[in-house]
């Protein structure tokens, strides 16, 4: 019954697997594949901090601070494009994003 | 030891369930939400290895901040989602199966992984005792000390993001009345004021 590293491993890896299946899932709206970026960060972030919590080394820690804040900015960035394109065109639809046809 | 793991079992149930229900959900609101439930049940995950600041950061940064951001954009623009959620079921098994195939992979690098003999001598900073140092203050130490660089680059990351936020949503309507500080601050008193000799009887014309 004791609680070891795989099992935290474990919710890291079925997070992971749930952020990049809701990438696919919903392939045409953005603001749910932000969502799932967010959890796919999010399980990386239990990942360092049960390396960091199993091996007794703090800078597991320090680099789930920095994830954290990059998943914040990711956040900020990625819903202020968001806005600025629903502005100029109406729709936030990822297959109409598509102007550039790269 | 049997709380423990009782507890690991609930939080870990909750935030995998309401991570399930964040890609599922019909209504991006409702997503968001359980967005928020799953950072929270992951804060408590953090409770229970040791890494109580992180567990507080997280809920600050994200039950506070970044999905209060989501739930302020998704209910801002206006947008029919019913029609976004159109072709899903398109993607479905395609995604089942890159799923299913990460998940294996993952479960069983899980399964078969061992931590190495040698890793015990690397270790860049050991966690000082709980009873003598509490989780804040020691991430402190190594944070303000050794990784300060980082720190500072995390601080860079939010300002460049802030500042890239607002130029991006930023607009300039015309017509609106705006300050310009550069030209109050240019003022002169010779083009500030008019000094007017009123002669009496006469008046202002």
């Amino acid at each position: 019954m004791t609680i070891g590293l795989g099992h935290y491993l474990s919710v890291g890896a079925i997070l992971f697997t749930l952020g990049i299946l809701g990438i696919f899932l919903n392939r045409k709206n953005v603001i749910v594949i932000l969502m799932s970026i967010e959890l796919v960060l999010l399980a990386v972030n239990i990942n360092l901090v049960a390396f960091s919590s199993f091996l007794g080394d703090i800078v597991g820690q320090v680099y789930a601070l920095i994830v954290l804040t990059v998943a914040a900015a990711e956040a900020a960035i990625g819903l202020a494009i968001l806005v600025a394109y629903f502005r100029n065109r109406g729709s936030i639809a990822v297959e109409d994003i598509n102007l550039m046809k790269g | 030891m049997i709380i423990q793991a009782i507890f690991f079992y609930i939080f870990a149930g909750i935030a995998v369930a309401s991570a399930v229900m964040v890609i599922t959900a019909r209504n991006p609101v409702h997503s968001v939400l359980f967005l928020i439930l799953a950072f929270v049940n992951a804060a408590g995950l953090f409770v229970l290895l040791g890494a109580e600041f992180l567990a507080m950061i997280l809920i600050v940064v994200y039950v506070g901040a970044v999905a209060v951001l989501f739930l302020f954009v998704v209910m801002m623009l206006d947008i029919d989602f019913s029609e976004l959620r159109q072709g899903i079921l398109n993607y479905l098994p395609i995604g089942a199966l890159v799923g299913a195939v990460l998940l294996t992979e993952l479960l069983i690098l899980v399964g078969a992984w061992a931590i190495g003999p040698d890793v015990v001598k690397s270790i860049a900073s050991p966690i000082p005792a709980p009873s003598d140092v509490n989780n804040t203050q020691a991430l402190g130490l190594v944070l303000y000390t050794r990784y300060v660089y980082f720190f500072e680059a995390a601080g860079l990351i939010l300002l460049v993001a802030m500042i890239g936020a607002i130029v991006l949503t930023l607009q300039h309507k015309p017509g609106v009345k705006r300050q310009n500080i550069a030209a109050q601050v240019a003022r002169r008193r010779t083009t500030a004021i008019d000094i007017v000799n009123v002669k009496p009887g006469q008046g202002l014309s």
